[in-house]
């Protein structure tokens, strides 16, 4: 079996994942196309430019500095918010599961808070903060600190007792319990809210961009990848939407695998035998 | 694992014989209020575990031993009485007494090794003489090889020799195993359970160790604790003298092994009888062990 495996190149997993993004791109060109090809319009998929089309404007963009730009200021911005959300989650996670007065005062709140959708920040934070990037960023942080302060008080509140015992009985004081009990059993927690906030931070930072967003000094392609998207729109390009929305796909998808490896890395005890 | 282990390893500390501690509980007793109500968990319960013995308690699950052992170590605090430790009384947990959990509490996040290292390192008194003491504890406890494994990647025979490697290098006075081999299979639980009493024999450190198996009572116990249903106090104390070191076989082969299990059977009935007529699902347990009773007997009475 071994032998035989280790023959192909490419493995099984891959290869199907390339055959399947192929297939989709053939569909795709098809369905564009489908008028002038088949005669029928296929409702919806005969708007969108072909995929022959958004490559063509790819590379129309990719030697431009401000696209380069642009996935640099939104990935900042990206950054940015999920790493203050997670500099500032993680401690109030951890106090709201542990300390029952604190959780008192400060959960209410959180809980009020919670629910408003980060873009209904938007207005406010322009308001709020002196430069728009502060504004998009506090955004996109508020995107991914409430998953990250929920999982994490879940996690924390979920460690079983016998830890707690354990640890005493052994002679453990309070700082001792905190840091090698309850930060390591809060691990898992806090990686799945990191893996689903930074998936948020990309839904939001894109969407303030195109609320709040204006171009930068590099011009109107170099304003972030939602502003990118926007003014694509606004300019009549639609080529240049689709490549603006797959780079944002890439960027995401970028992104989240290295949260996932960071997070595998950071709990080898959860490693699948 | 042989025993002579430690003599090869250069470290005979491990093996000496250990002055344990002794427990005393005074009337203790324990309520926690459940729904607005008092609910009386333990009561009036007095009893000792005595220096270097192993005694064991038995007493059907939820009757309150989980609970006791609670009080005993000193996560708790009882309504009334006192537990003391070497005569001191037990205001919070401390190293003298140490609590090896049902189930398993080893640290997920951390080796098998790591998880030995905790009590030393936590008190800050990690240093080269407790490094060779885990390892050749670690040696002892057959998980040398394994020492850089995470707990879930140990089978659930040496999880139970891991948890007992970290409570024993923090030298308690006395050890507390709370059903310890419970939800192990019959072969692991048998072996576990011969290979525990060697340790105890090589150590003689003062142990109370709590479980609902009556064969695995009789087999370990230097003296039989029974409890009553809850509130839960000492019904009846059997002293067993069945000479060590014990087989399994030699156990339930041996007229006084099988005269002591009568003993605590009859006695477990009539618990059983009790709390069944007060509707208790606890009585259930008690019918099991005295099926068991009868069962052997008719199986001796047909051949």
């Amino acid at each position: 079996m071994t032998i035989a495996k280790s023959r192909t190149l490419i493995p099984q997993k891959t290869r199907r994942a390339i055959t399947a993004i192929v297939v989709s791109v053939i569909l795709w060109e098809i369905g564009s196309r489908s008028l002038s090809w088949l005669g029928v319009a296929i409702p919806g998929i005969s708007a969108v430019p072909p995929p022959s089309a958004v490559a063509n404007a790819f590379l129309g963009v990719v030697v431009e500095k401000s696209y380069w730009y642009s996935w640099y200021l939104s990935t900042l911005r990206v950054l940015g918010g999920f790493l203050v959300a997670m500099l500032l989650g993680i401690p109030l996670g951890i106090m709201l599961a542990i300390n029952r007065t604190f959780n008192g005062i400060v959960f209410p709140v959180f809980e009020v808070l919670r629910p408003i959708p980060p873009l209904a920040w938007v207005p406010l934070a322009i308001i709020f903060w002196p430069t728009q990037g502060l504004s998009i960023g506090f955004v996109t942080f508020l995107g991914a600190f409430f998953t990250i302060v929920i999982n994490v008080l879940d996690g924390a509140r979920s460690i079983d007792g016998r830890f707690y015992s354990a640890a005493q009985s052994m002679g453990a004081s309070r700082w001792q319990v905190f840091r090698r009990v309850i930060l390591p059993a809060t691990i898992p927690s806090i990686t799945v809210g990191a893996v689903v906030g930074m998936g948020i931070t990309w839904e939001v930072v894109v969407a303030a961009e195109m609320i709040s967003g204006s171009g930068s000094s590099m011009g109107r392609a170099g304003g972030g990848l939602g502003f990118f998207i926007w003014s694509s729109y606004l300019g009549g390009s639609y080529e240049q939407i689709i490549v603006g929305m797959i780079s944002i796909g890439v960027a995401g998808y970028l992104c989240s695998s290295a949260v996932r490896m960071l997070s595998e890395a950071s709990t080898p005890w959860l490693k699948r035998r | 694992m042989k025993p002579n282990q430690f003599e090869k390893s250069g470290s005979t500390e491990l093996a000496s014989p250990i002055v344990g501690g002794e427990i005393v509980a005074q009337d203790v007793s324990k309520s926690y209020e459940v729904d607005g109500e008092q609910r009386l968990v333990i009561h009036g319960c007095s009893l000792t575990v005595e220096r270097g013995k192993l005694t064991v308690m038995i007493g059907p699950s939820g009757c309150g031993k989980s609970t006791l052992i609670r009080l005993l170590a000193g996560f708790e605090k009882p309504s009334s009485g006192a537990v003391l430790v070497n005569g001191k009384e037990v205001r919070r947990p401390n190293g003298d007494c140490l609590v090896v959990f049902q189930e398993t509490a080893l640290f997920d996040w951390m080796t098998t090794r790591d998880n030995v290292f905790f009590g030393p390192r936590v008190r800050g008194t990690f240093d080269k003489a407790m490094l060779n003491k885990a390892n050749a504890l670690l040696a002892y406890v057959g998980l040398e090889q394994f020492q850089g494994k995470y707990p879930t990647q140990l089978s659930g025979g040496m999880q139970r020799r891991a948890e007992l490697a970290r409570a024993m290098i923090n030298n308690p006075d006395v050890m507390v195993l709370d059903e310890p081999f419970r939800g192990l299979d019959a072969m692991t639980k048998k072996l576990m359970q011969e290979y525990y009493a060697r340790i105890f024999a090589e150590t003689r450190r003062t142990t109370l160790f709590i479980t609902t198996d009556i064969d695995e009572a009789i087999f370990l116990a230097d003296r039989i604790l029974i409890m009553t249903n809850m509130p839960m106090r000492v019904r009846a104390s059997i002293n067993v003298t069945l000479p060590r070191p014990r087989r399994l076989i030699d156990v339930f082969d041996s007229d006084a092994g099988n005269a002591i299990k009568m003993q605590a059977l009859t006695i477990l009935h009539e618990e059983a009888m009790k709390s069944f007529s007060q509707g208790s699902a606890a009585a259930t347990d008690f019918m099991n062990a005295y099926s068991m009773r009868v069962d052997r007997t008719q199986s001796a009475g047909n051949r």
